[in-house]
């Protein structure tokens, strides 16, 4: 082999390395790219559902596992002065409305949902940015809060609309929601919880309500829930893709 | 003495060896752009935010990450992205490599191979490397050290990746207990994938001591040229002797 031929070949790798890693964020950059990229979130929610069933629980824990600091992430407290009016008051004038594709809308105060079968689980919190904490939730099953309203056959996913502004926008996109399909809207562990730890859920932690989803990471558990629409397509809400970290390029099945 | 070329690595390790360089690569950088959300390190299922098992302070420089400012999503789209490029072509190359011999043939090594060990550690110390017949096969160390890569820290890094997974501890309860929770395995997955950065670094640096430009050759084109035979000064002396 001649010396060009080996300068040639070394050059050739040495450079392709070179450019992979100095056009990595002229690639990442591209909406084209991100696209491909993230077709594995359908193959990724295909499997888990595969390998899960519908009615895998989460692992619960025992009452000596719960966390001594839960670490409070996302929003921490509401501007809106409608909430804080209903806090002021213990949230005792709140409502939480269900409407969209269901046979009976509902309104219902806090004491009637307290008044509903509970359900008390001590589990996992992961959040996305990589850490967990442990802690008891107690709250009434998604599953009998839609049983009550009753679902229409066009009925598709479940939004749950917050009364946090997470991001300050023009348009109010930046208002929370999230949105889950009816696998995880009938798991026996997605609940909408008004306890945490044996006292009623702290402002910070989502009070009145927040959602759990326990198959899924902390983002899709929605704080400060004052609204449940049924809907059939999320296309029309928010940026279109189901929730306000969907919107921001992070994955609508949170399953990983 | 006239040189003898051979041909060292068949298509299968020469493809899945590029693209594995590629994916690795890749998933390291994205691997610490999404470890700089939260850079630290804990031990059991839940993270202890004031006293951590290590604390990485502000993370790793975005120079290093993928992509190059703080971005998790598109982290996270890398590296999930990638990581099923890296399990299929892993896949791959075990099941063609136990199909076709050349995990039993090149990589166990040998009983006489075994016996070698201290010997051939010395000899890499002193960057001696195998020449001439000696070369044709893997040394000891080589099949020693790729036998842990591919069946102790590679699929470690995916069992442990799988554990952090909320969706996938519901499926397989025993993963994280495997592990001793999820924080654990977190760990885990960064101590494997630091002795996987170490080992690549070592396996540059063998490239490089051990014949640079034959080694890369014969992982491009597969044509590698067995180095000729060291004749030592005590052998001479030796044979001289005799």
């Amino acid at each position: 082999m001649t010396i060009l031929r080996r300068r040639l070949l070394t050059g050739a790798l040495g450079g392709g390395a070179l450019l992979t890693l100095a056009g990595c964020d002229s690639v990442s950059d591209s909406p084209e790219v991100q696209d491909v990229l993230g077709r594995v979130e359908g193959l990724d929610r295909w499997l888990q559902r595969r390998l899960q069933g519908r009615d895998a629980l989460a692992r619960e824990f025992t009452a000596a596992d719960i966390s001594r600091e839960f670490r409070a992430n996302g929003s921490t407290s509401v501007d809106d002065p409608d909430y804080q009016r209903l806090a002021e008051g213990g949230f005792a004038d709140w409502r939480l409305t269900v409407d969209g594709l269901v046979q009976r809308p509902l309104s219902l105060s806090l004491a009637e949902l307290r008044a509903m079968p509970s359900r008390t689980q001590i589990t996992r919190h992961d959040c996305v940015e990589g850490w967990s904490c442990i802690g008891q939730w107690s709250g009434v099953r998604l599953a009998s809060i839609l049983a009550l309203a009753g679902l229409q056959p066009a009925a598709r996913y479940v939004v749950f609309h917050c009364a946090d502004t997470l991001e300050r926008t023009l348009d109010n996109s930046g208002q929370y929601y999230e949105s889950i399909d009816l696998i995880d809207a009938a798991h026996p562990q997605t609940i909408l919880a008004y306890d945490m730890n044996g006292a009623p859920l702290p402002v910070a932690h989502g009070a009145p309500l927040r959602v759990r989803v326990e198959r899924q990471l902390g983002y899709k558990m929605a704080k400060y829930v004052m609204r449940i629409e049924v809907v059939d397509s999320f296309s029309s809400l928010g940026r279109g893709r189901g929730s306000f970290w969907a919107d921001r390029g992070y994955e609508w099945y949170a399953g990983i | 003495m006239a040189t003898q070329t051979i041909r060292r690595h068949s298509v299968l390790v020469r493809l899945t060896h590029w693209i594995n360089v590629l994916c690795f690569t890749l998933l390291v950088m994205s691997g610490m752009q999404i470890f700089n959300a939260h850079p630290a390190l804990d031990v059991g299922s839940t993270s202890d935010f004031a006293h951590p098992l290590v604390d990485l302070g502000d993370g790793f420089p975005h120079w290093l990450t993928l992509p190059g400012y703080q971005d998790l999503a598109l982290g996270r789209r890398w590296h999930f992205f990638l990581a099923w490029l890296f399990v299929l072509n892993g896949l791959a190359y075990l099941l063609v490599g136990l199909i076709g011999r050349h995990v039993r043939r090149d990589l166990v090594p040998t009983v006489a191979e075994l016996r070698s060990l201290p010997h051939e550690i010395a000899e890499h110390a002193r960057l001696r490397f195998p020449a001439g017949e000696a070369a044709r096969r893997y040394n000891v160390l080589q099949q020693l050290t790729y036998l842990v890569v591919i069946l102790v820290l590679l699929p470690l890094m995916l069992a442990t990746g799988l554990t952090m997974s909320p969706g996938m501890d519901a499926a397989f309860p025993w993963l994280p207990e495997l592990f001793g929770g999820r924080q654990t395995a977190r760990t885990i997955h960064f101590a494997s994938a630091s002795l996987l950065v170490l080992f690549t670094v070592v396996h540059l640096a063998m490239v490089v001591l051990s014949g640079f430009f034959n080694n890369l050759r014969s992982m491009v084109t597969g044509r590698y040229v067995l180095p000729p035979e060291r004749v030592s000064r005590e052998r001479l002396t030796r044979e001289r002797v005799s």
